[in-house]
C-alpha cells in the first residue's frame, strides 16, 4: 500500500527515510508543534517550496534541461487566483476560476516555448526561457491595471480561509481552529497528492524515457523515442506544476505581486534547493527546501553577526552585509555544483550502497 | 565568401523600410533608425565574443553579462576621475577620457574574464547543464560583488560635454553619441572581421567554430586559442558595457543581467556561432527595439522575441547556421 502510494520510489536508505518521515510529521503538526504565527509561515513557505522545487526537478533533474521561466508559471499561478479574487469577489468559484484560468494559460504558454525552442536544439530552451520571463515579469509590473502593478494585488478569499473565521471559542491543544489553520491543512494536503503525483510521474515508464533523454538524447532518438514529444510533455507538466505551487502561495499570503512570485531570486533559490537536495529525485526537493529555507533566515542572522564583529574593516563588512546574503547563496551554489553534484539525498543513498 | 548569402543581409534595410509607413513622419523615423543602429552597434559588440566562445568550444556562458556590467562601472570610476577632462567641452579632451575609459574597463573585464575561464568555466567543459548553472552562479556572485564595492544603487555615467546634444540633418534629430556608437561598432566589426578573415589566428578560429576535432588533430591547442577568444571576448563585452552606460547616462548593477537577454536572443536569431548572424541579428534587435519603443512601448520587451520566433520560423538555426552542429 505505502510502497504503491509512493510508486516504488523507496528512499533507498535509512537515514534519508528517517528524515523524509520526520518531515512528513513535523509538517503534518507543524501548527501544533511550533506555535506561533512565524513558525506556521515557514512550515506553509516549506509546503509551497517542496512542490514549486521539486516540479522543477522534473525538468533539470529528470529531463536534463534548464528552464529559467519555472517563476513565470509560478507567478502565473499566483496571479491567476489573485486577479481572479479580486475582480469576482472572494468566493469557491473565484478561487477556482483563478486556478483553473491559471494552469490554462500556463499550459499554453509552456507548451509553445517547449514546442518552438525545443524543437531546435535543447540549449536554446535555457536562454529562451529567460527570455520570455524577464519579458513577461516587466509585462506584469507594467499592466497595473490588471496586476496592480509593482505594488501587486491584495484579495480576500472565502470566509472560512480567512485568519479571522473561527470554528470554535476555545483553543484546541493551545492553537486556535481558525481560517489559517484550515489554509495550511489545504496547504498540507495539496502540496502531498502533487508531490505523490511527481513521483508517480517520474517513475512511470514515462518517466523512465525522460531520465535515458537526459542520459544520452542520441541513443534515446534512435531507440524510436520521440525526444523532442517527451521533453515538451515534462516542460508543460512541469509549468502546470509550478501554476499550482503559485495557486497554494497566493491562497497562503492573500497577496501577491511581481517581487513575490516571479522575481529572479526565487529563481535562484529553486536552483539552489534543487542542486543542494540532489538533481534527479523527488526527496532531494523536499528535504532540500526545509534545509534551505530554514537555512535562508539562519544565514542572514549569521551575517548580521558577523557584519557587526568586521564593522572595523571596511571591506569584509561590506561582503558580510545581510544585503549581500545572495553572494554567498551564489557561492554555495557554485560550490555545491562542483563539489556536492548528487546532493543530500544522492550522498546518504550512495552511503547506504557501501 | 564567395556565395555571400545575402537574404539575412537583405532583413535590416526591409525591417526600416517595412515600419516607414507605420511611423509616418521620414524625420523620426530617421532619428529612430539611427538610434537602432547605434544600439545595435553596441549590442553586437558584446555579442561577437559571447557567440564565438560558444561556437569554438561549445561553451553557454549565462555570465557574459558581469563583463558588461563590470565595464560599465569600471567607466565610472575612471571617467569620475577625470572631471577636467570630460567637463571640458573640446572634442578631444572628451575623447581622451574616454578612450582611457575604455581601454581601462577592457583591461579590467579581461583580467576578470581570464579568471573566470580559470575557475568557473574550465572545470565543467563538455556539460551542458553543469556550465548553464555554474555561469548563472558566477554571474550572481560577480553582480553582488559589483554591488559591495560600487554599492548597489544606480550610478549616473553622464555623457562628456561635447558629445551631448545632437546634429540635425534636414529636419532629424541626431544624438552626437549614437553616430559615435555606430562608429565604434563598425571599426570593431571590421578589425574582427579582418583577424578572423586575414590573419592565421583567425582561420584558426573559424576552422575551430567548424570542426573543433579535426584543428586539434592538425596539432594545433584548441584550448589556448579558447582562453584567447574568451579573455577578448570579456573585453569586447566591457567596451560595450562601457558603451551601453554612456547610451544609457546611467548603471545599475542589474545591467548585465538586462542586456544579457538581448544578447541571447541576438545570438540564437544570428545563429551560434556566426560573427555576421551576430551583427544582422544585432542591429534587427536594435531596430526592432527603437521603432516599437516609439510605437508601442507596452510590448516593446516581446517584439523582440516575436522577432526571434520569426527568423527561427523561417531558419530553425538562425540566419547563418554554422556548419556541424
Amino acid at each position: 500500500m505505502l510502497n504503491r502510494l509512493i510508486s516504488n520510489d523507496l528512499p533507498r536508505s535509512r537515514i534519508l527515510a528517517a528524515l523524509l518521515l520526520a518531515l512528513l510529521v513535523g509538517l503534518a503538526f507543524a501548527p501544533f508543534l511550533v506555535p506561533g504565527v512565524k513558525a506556521l509561515n515557514v512550515a506553509a513557505k516549506v509546503l509551497i517550496f517542496v512542490v514549486l522545487v521539486a516540479s522543477f526537478d522534473l525538468l533539470l533533474g529528470y529531463t536534463g534541461i534548464v528552464s529559467f521561466a519555472h517563476t513565470m508559471f509560478f507567478g502565473i499561478g499566483a496571479y491567476g487566483v489573485a486577479i481572479a479574487t479580486t475582480r469576482l469577489g472572494a468566493t469557491w468559484e473565484a478561487l477556482a476560476a483563478g486556478m483553473v484560468g491559471a494552469l490554462g494559460v500556463s499550459l499554453l504558454l509552456s507548451l509553445a516555448i517547449g514546442l518552438f525552442s525545443l524543437r531546435v536544439r535543447a540549449i536554446f530552451f535555457a536562454m529562451i526561457t529567460l527570455a520570455v520571463a524577464s519579458a513577461f515579469m516587466t509585462l506584469a509590473s507594467q499592466l497595473s491595471e490588471i496586476t496592480g502593478g509593482e505594488d501587486g494585488l491584495s484579495f480576500r478569499l472565502p470566509q472560512v480561509l480567512m485568519p479571522s473565521h473561527e470554528f470554535a471559542e476555545e483553543p484546541f491543544l493551545g492553537v486556535m481552529l481558525d481560517g489559517r489553520l484550515l489554509s495550511y491543512y489545504l496547504l498540507f494536503v495539496t502540496a502531498l497528492v502533487l508531490v505523490l503525483a511527481l513521483l508517480r510521474i517520474v517513475n512511470s515508464p514515462f518517466g523512465r524515457v525522460l531520465q535515458a533523454i537526459r542520459e544520452n538524447e542520441f541513443r534515446a532518438e534512435a531507440i524510436g523515442y520521440r525526444v523532442v514529444v517527451y521533453r515538451t510533455t515534462s516542460s508543460v507538466l512541469s509549468a502546470l506544476f509550478a501554476c499550482m505551487a503559485g495557486v497554494m502561495l497566493a491562497i497562503w499570503l492573500r497577496y501577491n505581486g511581481p517581487d513575490t512570485s516571479l522575481s529572479f531570486e526565487i529563481m535562484m533559490d529553486v536552483l539552489l534547493i534543487v542542486v543542494i537536495g540532489g538533481m534527479g529525485t523527488i526527496y532531494g526537493s523536499a528535504l532540500g527546501a526545509v534545509l534551505f529555507l530554514v537555512a535562508q533566515s539562519y544565514l542572514q542572522d549569521l551575517l548580521k553577526l558577523g557584519s557587526e564583529a568586521a564593522s572595523g574593516v571596511p571591506v569584509l563588512a561590506a561582503l558580510l552585509s545581510p544585503d549581500r546574503w545572495l553572494l554567498w547563496l551564489g557561492v554555495l551554489f557554485v560550490l555545491s555544483v562542483y563539489y556536492f553534484p548528487t546532493g543530500v539525498v544522492g550522498r546518504l543513498r550512495a552511503g547506504a550502497l557501501r | 565568401m564567395n556565395n555571400l548569402d545575402w537574404k539575412p543581409l537583405a532583413l535590416v534595410p526591409l525591417l526600416a523600410l517595412a515600419v516607414l509607413p507605420l511611423i509616418g513622419s521620414t524625420s523620426i523615423w530617421v532619428t529612430l533608425t539611427v538610434a537602432g543602429l547605434a544600439m545595435g552597434m553596441i549590442v553586437f559588440i558584446i555579442a561577437s565574443g559571447l557567440t564565438l566562445v560558444f561556437g569554438l568550444m561549445d561553451v553557454l556562458n549565462f555570465g557574459h553579462g558581469l563583463f558588461i556590467a563590470l565595464g560599465a562601472f569600471v567607466a565610472t570610476s575612471v571617467l569620475g576621475a577625470m572631471g577636467d577632462w570630460t567637463n571640458s567641452d573640446q572634442w578631444l579632451m572628451n575623447l581622451a577620457a574616454v578612450f582611457p575609459a575604455m581601454l581601462v574597463a577592457m583591461g579590467v573585464a579581461a583580467a576578470v574574464g581570464l579568471a573566470f575561464e580559470r575557475f568557473i568555466v574550465r572545470p565543467v567543459y563538455g556539460q551542458h547543464l553543469k556550465q548553464i548553472l555554474i555561469t548563472m552562479g558566477g554571474m550572481i556572485i560577480g553582480e553582488e560583488l559589483i554591488k559591495v564595492i560600487w554599492g548597489p544603487q544606480q550610478i549616473a555615467l553622464p555623457l562628456p560635454e561635447a558629445m551631448r546634444g545632437s546634429l540635425y540633418l534636414g529636419e532629424a534629430a541626431v544624438e552626437k553619441y549614437r553616430l559615435l556608437a555606430v562608429g565604434v561598432g563598425a571599426v570593431v566589426f571590421a578589425l574582427q572581421l579582418w583577424v578572423l578573415s586575414r590573419t592565421k589566428i583567425g582561420l584558426l578560429i573559424r576552422a575551430g567554430v567548424q570542426d573543433r576535432e579535426m584543428v586539434e588533430s592538425l596539432g594545433y591547442r584548441i584550448r589556448r586559442l579558447f582562453v584567447g577568444v574568451f579573455v577578448v571576448g570579456s573585453a569586447l563585452a566591457g567596451l560595450g558595457g562601457v558603451m551601453w552606460g554612456l547610451y544609457q547616462q546611467n548603471v545599475v548593477p542589474q545591467m548585465g543581467a538586462q542586456v544579457n537577454v538581448l544578447i541571447f536572443i541576438v545570438i540564437i536569431i544570428g545563429g551560434l556561432g556566426s560573427t555576421g548572424g551576430a551583427l544582422i541579428g544585432s542591429l534587427l534587435v536594435g531596430l526592432m527595439a527603437n521603432y516599437t519603443g516609439f510605437l508601442a512601448p507596452k510590448v516593446a520587451l516581446f517584439s523582440n522575441i516575436a522577432l526571434m520566433v520569426a527568423v527561427l520560423l523561417w531558419r530553425p538555426q538562425g540566419v547563418y547556421p554554422v556548419a556541424n552542429r
